[in-house]
């Protein structure tokens, strides 16, 4: 909603400046986004007509014109745009005037001629970006009179930012009805009255749907002249209102709707085949709109028609068929009230936005639709002359405007201020609401043109506004202490989050949807979620999983020349058609394990280190590792993890054909795992420690290159042989002395009793029974 | 006598002129040893007579104790100086860089959130979550916002089939929180949100917290207290001004868009506030009677408020960020600046 300060202070003049009046606005909840000046700041320029042009002795561009500044003698001034001319109207900065940008107008000499002004363009006062030659102004402008006066640039442009449950301040009216309430002074609201009808010719208006369109008026007036000039003052109110100026009985229709809120319609009246109809529209009937677009309707579109035709989508726009244009000189006006729920959504299914629909989808004041009527009717006959016809008005159910309680003591409650009945009485008085008081209680009647006041909530919203929320004092909670749970058996992402930090991690963050590609390639997910109305193809489907991401930022910063990349991300991951929204922690590395330092030889970042990251991260519960084939990774190097052996994540150096296809120039080992997994712990149970220092015994093997550590491990504590506190791998080898295929592998075995301290005959016997177990695995002992 | 004199002076110096621990113990044979010549006097003693005899051996005695004490110091001068040569050759040049792993960061959204959590837990709010992919019911007609309503506008929603979408706030964890769980209610739901909206300003997808309190003695008066306090707390300025304006949301009445005094210019006005001297910061409200009803919450009983902030907002005020977009790019040179 835009308008000019001066058209709102005609109707209400507050005490308050320009900005002060912004802001009590802003504060009351009708945000002002934009208060800027309508012109520059210049002085001393006047309507000037030019009387004669003549060629300049000394130059081929310039002219010298005689020029009428209203005053006896005409001014000598050289001009040197192109489309000066005899008998035009042209803005004339005289002898010191101040242009925009402090460029001060002197008597100067050109080239050997006296000039004793500068005509003006546009863009030389600064009210347009780009001009070509000078402002031709409109023929009846007043010669001598100061442009800033006749074109009323003295004057401020308020942009207001209304939330959707203020439709009753998109116009002048509403505007200062609501500055009325919360900066005080005296209204001078518009008297209407009703023009006298000098034809008896109607039209029958027949409402076919009386549940959406409540109350239809309208009227013929004939012999207008639609060619008329829109005077000046509505041009400037209807142009700084955001409009642009199309006829004048257009413009007539504009102007009311701006000033009262409520849209109306001019249909021209010679191209009507007998009465109106209100109606939804049958499946399929098509509409040429005004501008241009041709619609195509379905049944639940409400539409104006004729007896032949369709006229309009009533409240939306009219039709181009029946269209008021210069040479039309009978029209029928429209004034009506369409419900909200009529009109809401449909100008949005049809992708059309305008100030009509606007104004209905959000509810306009039912009680002032027959007024614009008259208003609209009374400067019709003003403008562009013409013979009214009496008002036909069909009026169904209006919209009911209940009392609602409102209680002194709720008030109160809510808001957390005292406010007494005679404070609440004055409040609402402010606000012109009409109401009852009933001992501490109010009954409280909503005007026609608010649609958001309904419940008691709803008048306190507007008590605390005229109240002014700067004026309820900020007050620290006062209640019952509770301490918050604190849960023992479960981590924190946070502190999940600090275990990959302190082992060198980035955290990073990607957005949930990417390209389908990414899904099939590293997924295999062919079905993936997918956005009806994406930002990109390549923001299309929901990621079921995180890898796509990492690899999306491990791309950038390979891009950017980072030689090691460490990231992880936490977030949610989406699957199936039941949209499955699982949380899931992954990570990835990419260039050395370490940063390049001296002390260390570099090496890139393999599996196992990945695992040692992945193991930390559970840790101290103990995971397994199944190799696995996953569509990201490398064959040979793709593991499922496993917790209690259940599936929980996967870990994998990614497919060289991934590398390649997304230009990685070195190897990138990833995780994923179930966050549900990570989350969940223990609370420690202390169970008594043994006295007797373990012992220590080594069990070296060589076994087949396909024999895994974990499979000889778990054979090994299967055996459940007495004694044994723990058992490690601590040394691998290939190569000499171990054969082609095979490897040797050294496990350090821990015996410990809580009780004693073991003899050797009792360790011998443990050892030899773990070695027993890895020679039944194909292991061979080395001594 | 004279002898004892020159024996020991013979020691002292020769000890003195010694540098190796092992010749130290070498020349003591030569004098306390078994032949040694301070022994031979000792075996001596019996040679002489009885009357002799007391003073002589008192005077070996001496003597003896004078070497063997000259021997101790000169075996820990040695040790020490060997000592110090060896720490001497082991000194470490200490300015060479530490080895090993270095160390990560979070990302400053999650540092942003880490840092909301905690001065919320401090009043005793407990965190709350929700899907993201969420329902039109829960995300829409649930928060008093029905299918055509205006306000559907206000949010670019992303649709993911007819019943479901992108949610376009963290308000539904409010409604999910309510429907399971009787008041007093006392929650924050931090997380993901997403608007079908991209430029320089606006993320397609972004962070929320929202903010649920209900009980049966909030006020607006302590909506103003809770959230003052919170800007003032996050920021670390006790003098942080800040401002309350009626607005608009479905879900809440009366609404209250919450201003703080810019952060960069201390409300002079600067380009980050676009030279009004304020930030827009926050939505909030209290719970409307509607969005009670819908769980079953007697709002003539209790009362409530729900505010909702802009996570990446605060944190581009908090750590000077000027680009939104940086945060999803996944820049090292960027993320570690927050380690």
């Amino acid at each position: 909603m835009k308008f000019s300060e001066n058209w709102l202070r005609s109707w209400i003049n507050p005490e308050l400046p320009s900005h002060e009046l912004a802001h009590a606005l802003t504060m009351a909840g009708l945000e002002v986004e934009a208060l800027e000046s309508v012109a520059p700041a210049f002085k001393n320029v006047v309507v000037a007509e030019v009387l004669e042009v003549i060629k300049h002795p000394n130059a081929d561009r310039l002219n010298v014109c005689q020029v009428n500044v209203g005053e006896a003698a005409p001014l000598s001034i050289v001009c040197g745009a192109p489309n000066v001319a005899v008998g035009m109207k042209v803005p004339c900065a005289r002898i010191g005037a101040i242009l925009p940008g402090d460029f001060v107008i002197k008597q100067a000499k050109v080239r050997n001629v006296d000039s004793f002004g500068m005509l003006c363009s546009a863009k030389e006062l600064g009210l347009a970006e780009e001009s070509q030659g000078l402002w031709l102004l409109p023929e009846n402008a007043p010669v001598g009179e100061g442009l800033r006066e006749y074109l009323e640039l003295d004057d401020m442009l308020f942009t207001l930012k209304l939330t959707p449950n203020r439709s009753d301040c998109l116009s002048m009216a509403g505007v200062a009805r609501e500055v009325a309430a919360i900066a005080g002074g005296t209204l001078n609201a518009l008297q209407v009255d009703s023009v006298q009808s000098s034809l008896t010719e109607t039209l029958v208006v027949n409402i076919d749907a009386p549940e959406a369109c409540r109350l239809y008026c309208g009227r013929i007036v004939r012999g207008v002249n639609s060619s008329a000039a829109t005077p000046s003052w509505m041009m400037h109110r209807l142009e700084r209102g955001g409009l642009r100026s199309i006829n004048a009985v257009v413009d007539i229709t504009n102007y009311v709707m701006l000033e009262l809120g409520q849209p109306l319609h001019a249909f021209d009246l010679g191209k009507l085949t007998g009465g109106i109809t209100v109606r939804y529209a049958r499946a399929d009937e098509e509409l040429v709109l005004l501008n241009g677009q041709k619609v195509m309707l379905q049944d639940d579109i409400l539409v104006v028609a004729d007896d032949t035709q369709l006229l309009a989508l009533a409240g939306i726009m009219g039709g181009a068929a029946s269209g008021v244009e210069t040479a039309t000189r009978d029209v029928f006006l429209e004034s009506a009230f369409f419900v909200p729920d009529a009109i809401v959504g449909k100008a949005r299914r049809l992708a059309i936005s305008t100030d009509s629909s606007y104004r209905f989808e959000r509810g306009v004041d039912f009680a002032a639709t027959r007024m614009a009527l008259e208003r609209a009717t009374q400067l019709l006959l003003e403008i562009c002359g013409g013979q009214a016809g009496v008002v036909s008005e069909v009026r169904g159910e209006l919209p009911a405007r209940d009392a609602i309680m409102l209680r002194t003591s709720r008030v109160k409650r809510m808001l957390g201020i005292m406010l007494d009945t005679a404070q609440i009485t004055a409040l609402l008085q402010r606000l012109q609401f009409k109401f009852e008081q009933q001992g501490d209680d109010f009954y409280v009647t909503p005007p026609s043109y608010r649609f958001d006041l309904s419940l008691e909530v709803d008048l306190i919203e507007e008590i605390a506004r005229i109240v002014g929320y700067d004026n309820i004092p900020a007050q620290p909670p006062q209640t019952a202490v509770m301490m918050v749970p604190q849960t023992e058996t479960q981590r924190s992402v946070s502190c999940l989050r600090q275990i990959l930090v302190a082992r060198d991690y980035q955290e990073t963050i990607s957005y949930a949807f990417l390209d389908a590609a990414v899904e099939r390639d590293l997924c295999a997910n062919t079905t993936p979620i997918t956005l009806k109305n994406p930002i990109s193809s390549q923001l299309a489907v929901m990621r079921s999983s995180l890898l796509g991401g990492l690899i999306g930022a491990l791309r950038i910063n390979f891009v950017r020349k980072q030689s090691r990349v460490r990231l992880f991300e936490a977030g949610v991951c989406f699957t199936g058609e039941n949209h499955a929204q699982r949380e899931r922690f992954a990570g990835l590395c990419y260039g050395p394990q370490l940063p390049e330092q001296w002390g260390a030889a570099a090496r890139s970042v393999d599996f196992y280190d990945v695992k040692a990251d992945v193991e930390a991260l559970f840790a101290p519960v103990l995971l397994t590792f199944v190799a696995s084939p996953h569509p990201a990774s490398h064959p040979g190097r793709s593991a499922q993890i496993l917790l209690h052996g259940q599936v929980v994540g996967w870990i994998g150096e990614l497919h060289p054909k991934w590398l390649q296809q997304y230009e990685i120039s070195q190897g990138v080992v990833w995780f994923e795992v179930e966050l549900d997994a990570l989350i969940s712990a223990n609370v420690p149970h202390a169970s008594e420690i043994s006295k007797f220092p373990p012992v220590r015994r080594d069990l070296a093997v060589v076994v087949d290159e396909s024999v895994t550590v974990q499979s000889l491990l778990d054979a090994m504590l299967g055996s459940n042989t007495s004694y044994v506190a723990e058992i490690a791998l601590f040394d691998l080898y290939r190569g000499k002395g171990v054969g082609d295929g095979k490897k040797s592998l050294a496990f350090r075995v821990l015996l410990q009793d809580t009780q004693k301290t073991l003899i050797d005959s009792e360790i011998e016997q443990s050892i030899a029974r773990l070695a027993a177990v890895l020679q039944q695995h194909g292991a061979q002992l080395r001594i | 006598m004279q002898e004892l004199e020159k024996i020991l002076d013979e020691a002292l110096k020769q000890f003195a002129a010694i540098e190796q621990a092992a010749e130290l113990e070498q020349v003591k044979a030569r004098y306390l040893g078994k032949e040694g010549r301070l022994t031979v006097l000792l075996k001596g003693l019996g040679k002489l007579s009885a009357e002799e005899r007391p003073a002589a051996g008192v005077r070996i005695n001496q003597v003896k104790q004078g070497i063997e004490s000259a021997l101790q110091q000169r075996r820990e001068a040695l040790q020490y100086s060997q000592l110090q040569l060896k720490l001497k050759a082991e000194a470490l040049d200490v300015t060479l860089p530490g080895r090993g792993l270095g160390c990560g960061g979070l990302h400053p959204v999650t540092r942003t959130l880490e840092r909301i959590e905690g001065l919320f837990h401090s009043l005793g709010f407990t965190v709350a979550s929700g899907p993201e992919i969420e329902s039109d019911f829960y995300n829409f007609t649930a928060l008093n916002i029905p299918e055509n309503h205006p306000a559907r506008a206000m949010h670019d929603t992303f649709y993911v089939d007819q019943k479901h979408v992108l949610r376009t706030h963290t308000s539904p964890v409010q409604i999910r929180y309510m429907e399971n769980n009787a008041p007093p209610l006392k929650i924050i739901a931090p997380g993901r949100v997403y608007r079908c909206d991209s430029d320089v300003t606006h993320s397609p997808m972004f962070h929320q917290v929202e903010g649920l309190w209900i009980d049966e003695d909030v006020n607006f008066s302590m909506l103003k207290g809770v959230l003052s306090n919170f800007m003032q707390c996050f920021f670390e300025r006790d003098d942080l001004q800040v401002r309350f304006r009626s607005s608009f949301f479905p879900f809440t009445e009366p609404s209250a868009e919450m201003d703080i005094q810019c952060v960069q210019c201390n409300g002079k006005g600067c380009r980050v506030c676009s030279h009004t001297g304020w930030l827009e910061v926050l939505g909030s409200g209290m719970v409307h009677p509607n969005v009670l009803k819908h769980v079953n919450i007697d709002s003539e009983k209790y009362l409530g408020f729900a505010f909702g902030l802009g996570v990446e907002r605060l944190a581009m005020l908090r750590y000077s960020v000027a680009d939104l977009r940086l945060f999803y790019e996944g820049d090292l040179q960027f993320l570690k600046q927050f380690n």
